[in-house]
């Protein structure tokens, strides 16, 4: 593997590595639910979107929703993942009020979807981090404790919803890199369109199971898992937090109990959910109203195929075709809207300035208003247009930036912007010649001084010609001009 | 007609097309026979207002045509039906209405059956004498000095057609429980092959071997009768895609040629003479009618009834979960939701329910689960297996259908294990999802029915009912029951 980075975390006694692994469990794009044809959408009315099968009515049978099988049939392709023709749906048994039947439909010991991996960029360069398995399952339904005074309600609207358990292999080991990784399924999964990746609305939860060892040890410490996730920013605080706990546990000479945690982001501390003993008992066993899933290899071969373009491959064009930098590549692939808004610029204009003019004013706007680029102020084609006017040498870069700035505000078609605020830059030689042999006239001293070697002097002169020029005037010809002029 | 309610279900519904009687007539004489049949407790539930309103706008119908038209049945309480309290005998269902109806009995009213009520059964389906049923005892209308029990857990189906309380009717067998009730009072009940019927809507026991079926007068009812109620469901993912046939149509009693087999280990230890002796006749009479009789083995059959007794209380224990006072139903008090738990649970099921739950979760827990139900599902396949080869050189197989006559009321209650003997030659057909049809064919010394059992190829119902056919056709069964619990 390719590591070049190590993240140590120093106890009192030493140095320390921090191992983790990831349960994401990624709710799937379906109009309906895994096992019923109930609607899924977000932020319903509680209980409108509930069928006999989510409410577990008595006599009940779950159908298997084929659409869903093919989006975590099309996922598991883009996690570079065997996908096992033969799988089988398990029970997951546990009482509670919001899971109606009185257990999960899941998949245990034959996911549909095996061993893959998954490639993150980091600052020192790529990492592979392996993926265990993918299976599907349905989520449970909500309790609402803040309701009533004396009652807690249930409401069955996300009872059913589909979801991908994507499980990874212990191969994350710092609190970056579990970030990249998180944002790579995220984006992987969009690109697909078998998730929509949105932590807020909980479609994107993740299981974060953290251990720590001696730096450089082979052996594996206790883990803990701190269950249900759903901010990066918090599962990175999270790791830290629990990892240092662990060392200060090992420090002491105390064991680390193999436990579920919960994080409380407004203490910034885990806090102990239930030990290893009090561990569920799930009961699995194949749930016996469904058959096992068989899927034939041509059925696979046809997801295969319609398969779109994913973000690694996506990456590689972009520094074959537009010969990007492998990290400006991969700041613009790593999320799909932001990635087709480049290649709208790229292909429109020039590809190199679209590249800066996306990641660095663009993105600087973005996160100043804090909006996704689908909501950009300005349209590809109008930056496009805007790369246009400075290579034909119409506007100066500078100018350029004044007219962004136009543009953010009103979405305008810079060619306008240019015109009606007379920012046209101003290339006639003769012109400028005019304009700087004028100038040199009312500096006679300073064109001495310049002459007898105080060379600093030549931005005062490129200076005067913007200030005449108001701006307007093309830089590269006024240095040519004052060079040929000031011999 | 005074003997409206003593018809067959064939011969009521051609009397109604042909126009001797009318659907009302006969609907009123049901009903007032089970107004007057309370003792025999298989009712639990009724809607008769509804039921004579249907008759009467089916006598102004002018389409006459369909299987089922005007046959007043009851279903077991095990179907869910439309706004009509479903409880599968459960406390625990106590006041449940549903908003739809069951596959199968859709299916009865879709040709024009009329719906009559609910019948009695053992709780959840869990038991084999109707005992285990939160409404009480159903009683067996063959009288001898006890009162018998009917069988189960279909006992209020099987009680309800010998009273004459119901034309025929829909059971549900997971282990035996259409046969051995139907053995028990001398009706035919049958356990189509698993997938035949649609599961959908009716209250799971274990789901990989329940499967609905007819209870009825004779051979030719059960045939009119499979044929409605089966047929693919995308409802049931388990359900075959297999269409359904002419079964009455095409019943033919010549089984000249056939090929029966007889195994040799369903001659059981405790097994009385005369089962023997009804086995003996069965096997004549087959030889009679031509038919060819081989010996054949099915060698792991000792081991149907502790592998049943791990998978059918392992997935009940799971389809039982869902019984958690949050939804619908009873539901206790309880100062945090573990206690409402504990308190609905404890309240609402029987002891029966609560032993298969316990032994469920018991064999289902980490640690347990491969010695007991993995290597049951491996037992399973085996068992199968052994029908496989049997059917290879045999057409069919003929045992009996119980070990014994109806027993009474609270004989066999203190000893579950006894109890559980009861469905030893039922058991293996439901672990291997095969079919198998139980036929009256005699009487035992107390002059209680007794049945022999009719196993067939999967999806070959077709050839268990023509073997059936022909054997009732020699036997000559005749019902004794007198009307000693009719209540003037």
């Amino acid at each position: 593997m390719n590591n070049k980075f190590n993240y140590y975390l120093k106890g009192k006694k030493g140095e320390y590595e921090v191992v983790i692994g990831l349960e994401v469990h990624a709710q799937i794009l379906s109009e309906a639910k895994l096992f019923s044809p109930s609607a899924t959408k977000f932020g319903q009315e509680p209980n409108s979107q509930v069928s006999l099968v989510d409410a577990a009515m008595p006599g009940m049978l779950p159908v298997i929703n084929k659409f869903c099988v093919e989006q975590a049939i099309k996922t598991g392709l883009g996690l570079n993942a065997k996908i096992n023709n033969f799988s089988i749906f398990d029970r997951k048994n546990y009482f509670y009020a919001d899971l109606p039947q009185g257990y999960q439909i899941s998949q245990y010991k034959n996911p549909i979807v095996g061993e893959g991996k998954v490639i993150l960029d980091m600052p020192y360069g790529t990492k592979e981090i392996g993926i265990e398995r993918l299976h599907l399952e349905q989520d449970a339904g909500k309790s609402l404790h803040d309701q009533d005074p004396n009652n807690s309600f249930v409401d069955l609207n996300r009872s059913g919803i589909a979801l991908m358990e994507i499980v990874s292999k212990p191969d994350l080991s710092s609190p970056e890199e579990v970030s990249v990784y998180i944002k790579k399924l995220r984006s992987i999964m969009r690109y697909l369109n078998t998730c929509d990746g949105n932590m807020e609305e909980g479609s994107l939860r993740a299981d974060v199971n953290v251990s720590v060892r001696k730096k450089g040890s082979k052996d594996f410490g206790t883990r803990c898992e701190i269950k249900n996730m759903n901010s990066i920013k918090f599962i990175q605080q999270a790791i830290d937090f629990e990892a240092y706990r662990q060392i200060e546990l090992i420090e002491d000479g105390k064991a680390v109990n193999q436990e579920t945690r919960l994080f409380d982001n407004k203490k910034q501390e885990t806090r102990s959910m239930r030990s290893k003993e009090d561990a569920h008992d799930y009961r699995y066993f194949p749930d016996p109203d469904l058959l096992p899933l068989k899927l034939d290899s041509d059925f696979i071969e046809n997801i295969k195929k319609k398969l779109p373009e994913l973000p690694d491959q996506k990456k590689q064009r972009l520094i074959n075709e537009f010969k990007l930098s492998s990290y400006e590549a991969g700041v613009i692939i790593s999320d799909k809207e932001t990635s087709a808004y480049y290649e709208n610029v790229a292909k429109n204009s020039d590809y190199k300035l679209a590249s800066n003019w996306l990641t660095v004013e663009l993105f600087a706007v973005l996160n100043k208003q804090n909006k996704n680029i689908s909501d950009s102020p300005v349209s590809s084609i109008n930056l496009a247009k805007l790369i246009n006017l400075i290579k034909n040498n119409t506007i100066s870069g500078k100018i350029a930036k004044t007219v962004f700035e136009e543009m953010v505000k009103t979405d305008g078609d810079p060619e306008k912007i240019v015109i009606d605020r007379g920012l046209k830059q101003q290339s006639d030689p003769k012109e400028l010649e005019k304009i700087i042999s004028k100038i040199l006239e009312n500096n006679g001293d300073k064109v001495k001084q310049y002459k007898s070697g105080k060379e600093k002097l030549f931005g005062f002169f490129v200076g005067q010609a913007m200030k005449e020029t108001e701006g307007k005037g093309n830089p590269n010809l006024i240095n040519d001009i004052l060079k040929k002029m000031l011999k | 007609m005074s003997d409206i309610t003593k018809l067959s279900l064939v011969d009521t519904v051609n009397n109604i097309k042909n126009k001797s009687i009318s659907c009302e007539e006969v609907t009123s004489a049901y009903i007032k026979r089970i107004n007057k049949s309370k003792k025999l407790n298989c009712y639990i539930e009724s809607d008769f207002e509804q039921a004579i309103n249907k008759a009467k706008s089916l006598d102004n119908k002018s389409d006459k045509n369909k299987k089922l038209f005007g046959a007043p049945i009851a279903v077991k309480d095990l179907f869910c039906t439309k706004n009509l309290q479903t409880t599968a005998s459960s406390k625990i269902l106590k006041g449940f209405k549903p908003q739809y109806e069951s596959t199968v009995t859709s299916k009865l009213w879709d040709q024009d059956a009329i719906l009559l009520g609910k019948l009695n059964c053992d709780e959840f389906a869990m038991g084999s004498s109707n005992e285990t049923s939160f409404y009480g005892n159903v009683i067996n209308p063959y009288r001898n000095k006890n009162d018998l029990v009917p069988g189960g857990s279909s006992g209020g189906c099987s009680s309800a057609v010998a009273a004459n309380l119901t034309v025929s009717t829909v059971g549900t067998d997971t282990g035996g429980s259409i046969r051995q009730p139907a053995s028990f009072t001398g009706i035919v009940g049958l356990k189509p092959t698993y997938g035949r019927c649609s599961r959908w809507g009716i209250v799971a026991f274990a789901s990989s071997l329940d499967q609905a079926g007819p209870m009825t007068k004779n051979v030719k009812d059960a045939s009119l009768m499979l044929e409605v109620i089966s047929g693919y469901d995308q409802k049931d993912s388990t359900s075959s895609k297999k269409n359904s046939e002419n079964f009455l149509n095409n019943l033919s009693k010549n089984i000249k040629g056939t090929k029966i087999g007889i195994p040799k280990e369903y001659v059981v230890e405790g097994m009385s003479k005369e089962i023997q002796k009804l086995w003996d006749k069965g096997i004549e009479i087959c030889k009679s009618l031509g038919c060819e009789i081989i010996n054949v083995s099915l060698p792991h059959t000792k081991y149907a009834l502790p592998t049943y007794y791990i998978i059918a209380p392992a997935e009940a224990s799971s389809n039982l979960a869902r019984y958690d006072g949050v939804r619908y139903g009873f539901r206790s008090k309880g100062n945090d939701l573990i206690e409402m738990y504990e308190n609905t649970r404890g309240e609402g099921f029987g002891r029966e329910v609560k032993r298969r739950i316990l032994i469920g979760t018991y064999v289902l827990s980490s640690g347990y689960y491969d010695a007991y139900y993995l290597k049951a599902q491996k037992v399973r396949s085996m068992i199968k297996k052994d029908f496989d080869d049997v059917y290879k050189e045999v057409d069919a197989i003929l045992t009996p259908t119980a070990p014994s006559s109806a027993f009474a009321i609270g004989e066999k209650t203190s000893d579950p294990i006894s109890m559980y003997l009861n469905d030893v030659f039922t058991v293996p057909t439901n672990l291997a999802g095969l079919p198998g049809i139980s036929i009256p064919a005699g009487y035992d010394q107390n002059n209680l029915p007794l049945g022999l059992q009719v196993i067939g190829r999967h999806f070959d119902e077709q050839k268990i009912l023509d073997i059936s056919y022909a054997l009732e056709d020699e036997i000559k069964f005749k019902a004794s029951i007198e009307d000693w619990w009719i209540n003037e």
